[in-house]
């Protein structure tokens, strides 16, 4: 197997394709040729090219499942300490550890410890806030938020060879190869 | 269009025509593009209605609560009232927001990002209240648990205190899930403004968002998981808001229908705000074409469903004081319908049950002037409602000797008229500053609904 080649001035090849389906078929194909260090970038949320590239991660519902944990044991022992242990208050004979009473606070916290671990989670996992990312040196990429769609091929891809791509690249019916500097 | 008044459940969600550019450029241009006159002029009166809130809580702070007509047995009055208008305002955002979302109902798209806004404008009005009203505000923050120098903890088995934690979680979800869904809007609206200080902005707040496969796919994940977690807790607060009353031992409060009622009422004055919204907005940016009559339609019937509730939570409060035979209970629906306070009653009755049962007419449903006004006098019943809770109950309880009325002062009118100022002048920036339908769902909608349209768009060279 060939090594992969160094290109210190390229950080990769980004095709462009007007309508979604195109940039599937583009997606579809690459990964056929054996590219895996690629990413598919559109304006709004495509559910099959997410199986395309391979983008699966169960991390953000576990992850979620872990901050409705914490902030459910922490809520009711929090209560639990304060209402029993820390400052007992007797009212006529009546159980410190009310734990029906716990429930409202408990149940508030759960919700907002996942919900705070959903967003921070996706935030950390996405790598945002990221102050930087070469996608952005093609001046055209501006779309990729509005009408267009785009495949990025990096160059560090063991198959990654800069005519050879590119040409793979411009085959697929594409709006416009460009080359995207690190 | 004819055919659409016919059967407006079977119109598109998104006029036709339109593609993921012209969908773009539409909902961003209100942004990028320059003020309108009539802007300034709105944002002009609520800003010194505001202002005027402003005054009212620093004399309050400097006076004390004695300046409001609340007394010994009615301590509560507007500002308990105030409370738990704006934050059941607030839960049609999120019913809109998440539960819509997760049912998925297309027609939420385009009315979802603005309903989020008002959710969270309102929750910032509503939890004003219970701190102004405290009589020390400069001591609200001993809700919260902390280790403090005197050893003492907040009791929680009180409502008053799962109240504070069921508003912030509310407060901190809602603005966690309204970010979230402006994340790639703000990507585009960096990518697509000219001036300097717009992109940096933009660009800061979209923490360099780029619509990569691999982001989508969490960002759904984590979308959806918000949604599902918003739609429990939305149930939540409000039960945790009516439990303020229905734990206490009051006749008309003490009641285990509180819960379900105060939810129905909540969705039922929040459809009813976001209306109230919408219906100007949509005609004053000429949104007819994302807001269609379809959206109008789906609202009304929403709210004619929760008015029906809100009914028959009326009518079991009332079975109810005959049926248990409690004499307080029988004497508080006497003096509901009959007491001094009687006109509150009759006119709560003639906005929350009687009016809206023109909704039950699709000619009226379809009617943005006719609803506008439904959906407002629905705002005033459902204000008067909590306020005949809360009053009525307060001033004749048990003992006559210890009977007493309540009268506002104009400092508890200008501090809820300045709430409504600081309401609509936040509403005001949020459209001037951020895009009020979801762009990056819109394109998905034109996507799914009317996929020719694109293909025909991307094949015309540009």
């Amino acid at each position: 197997m060939k090594q992969p080649q160094a290109y210190s001035h390229l950080y990769g090849l980004m095709a462009e394709f007007e309508t979604p389906e195109a940039l599937l078929h583009a997606a579809e194909r690459a990964r056929q040729e054996g590219y895996r260090k690629l990413d598919a970038y559109s304006p709004f949320p495509i559910e099959e090219l997410g199986d395309v590239v391979h983008a699966h991660s169960r991390w953000v519902a576990l992850i979620v499942l872990c901050g409705g944990i914490v902030g459910l044991v922490g809520a009711f022992a929090m209560q639990y300490w304060i209402a029993a242990v820390d400052y007992p208050i007797d009212v006529g004979g009546r159980p410190l550890a009310s734990w029906p009473a716990f429930f409202p606070v408990s149940f508030e916290l759960t919700i907002l410890f996942a919900s705070l671990a959903a967003v921070l989670g996706m935030l950390a996992l996405n790598g945002l806030p990221m102050p930087y990312h070469p996608a952005f040196n093609v001046p055209r990429f501006a779309r990729a938020s509005q009408d267009r769609f785009f495949l990025l091929i990096e160059a560090r891809d063991k198959f990654f060879d800069y005519a050879k791509t590119k040409s793979f690249l411009e085959s697929l019916n594409a709006y416009e190869v460009n080359d995207v500097t690190p | 269009m004819s055919e659409q008044i016919r059967n407006p459940s079977h119109s598109p969600v998104v006029a036709p025509g339109y593609t993921f550019r012209t969908v773009t450029e539409k909902i961003s241009s209100i942004v990028l593009k320059g003020t309108p006159r009539g802007w300034y002029v709105g944002f002009a009166i609520c800003f010194l209605l505001a202002m005027m809130l402003l005054v009212a809580v620093t004399y309050l702070f400097i006076a004390g609560v004695g300046i409001w007509g609340i007394n010994v047995p009615v301590a509560w009055a507007f500002a308990i009232t105030n409370f738990v208008w704006w934050i059941g305002i607030g839960h049609a955002g999120t019913l809109i927001s998440a539960i819509l979302l997760l049912l998925r109902q297309t027609w939420r798209t385009s009315i979802n990002r603005f309903a989020e806004a008002m959710t969270l404008f309102a929750v910032a009005c509503a939890a004003l209240f219970p701190i102004l009203h405290l009589g020390r505000p400069y001591f609200a923050y001993w809700l919260i648990p902390y280790p403090s120098a005197m050893g003492v903890w907040p009791n929680f088995r009180s409502p008053l205190v799962w109240d504070f934690f069921a508003v912030t979680t509310y407060g901190l979800v809602s603005l966690m899930f309204w970010y979230v869904g402006l994340i790639p809007d703000l990507g585009t609206l960096r990518d697509r403004a000219h001036n300097t200080w717009a992109k940096m902005a933009y660009g800061l707040l979209a923490m360099g968002w780029r619509g990569s496969a691999y982001h989508w796919q969490r960002y759904h994940k984590s979308y959806f998981l918000l949604a599902a977690l918003a739609t429990p807790l939305v149930v939540s607060v409000h039960t945790i808001v009516s439990f303020d009353f229905a734990v206490a031992i009051l006749p008309g409060w003490h009641s285990t229908i509180f819960p379900p009622y105060f939810v129905a009422g909540a969705i039922f004055s929040g459809f009813a705000m976001v209306l109230t919204i919408t219906i100007p907005l949509r005609a004053f940016y000429h949104l007819e074409d994302f807001v269609t009559v379809r959206h109008l339609n789906a609202m009304a019937k929403v709210m004619l469903v929760s008015g029906l509730v809100v009914a028959y939570g009326y009518m079991t409060e009332i079975f109810l004081s005959w049926y248990s035979g409690n004499t307080f209970e029988e004497f508080l629906t006497q003096n509901r319908v009959f007491g001094p306070y009687a006109a509150l009653f009759w006119v709560l009755l003639l906005c929350n049950v009687v009016i809206p049962q023109a909704l039950w007419l699709r000619r009226v449903r379809t009617n943005a002037l006719l609803l506008f006004i439904i959906s407002v006098l629905i705002n005033v019943g459902m204000w008067v409602e909590r306020l005949v809770i809360v009053v009525g109950s307060l001033s004749r309880d048990y003992l006559p000797s210890a009977w007493g009325m309540f009268a506002p002062t104009a400092w508890d009118w200008a501090t809820f008229i300045g709430t409504l100022g600081l309401f609509f002048a936040l509403m005001f920036l949020f459209i001037r500053l951020l895009p009020m339908i979801s762009m990056a769902e819109m394109r998905e909608l034109v996507q799914e609904t009317q996929p020719h349209a694109t293909a025909e768009a991307a094949a015309k060279p540009e």
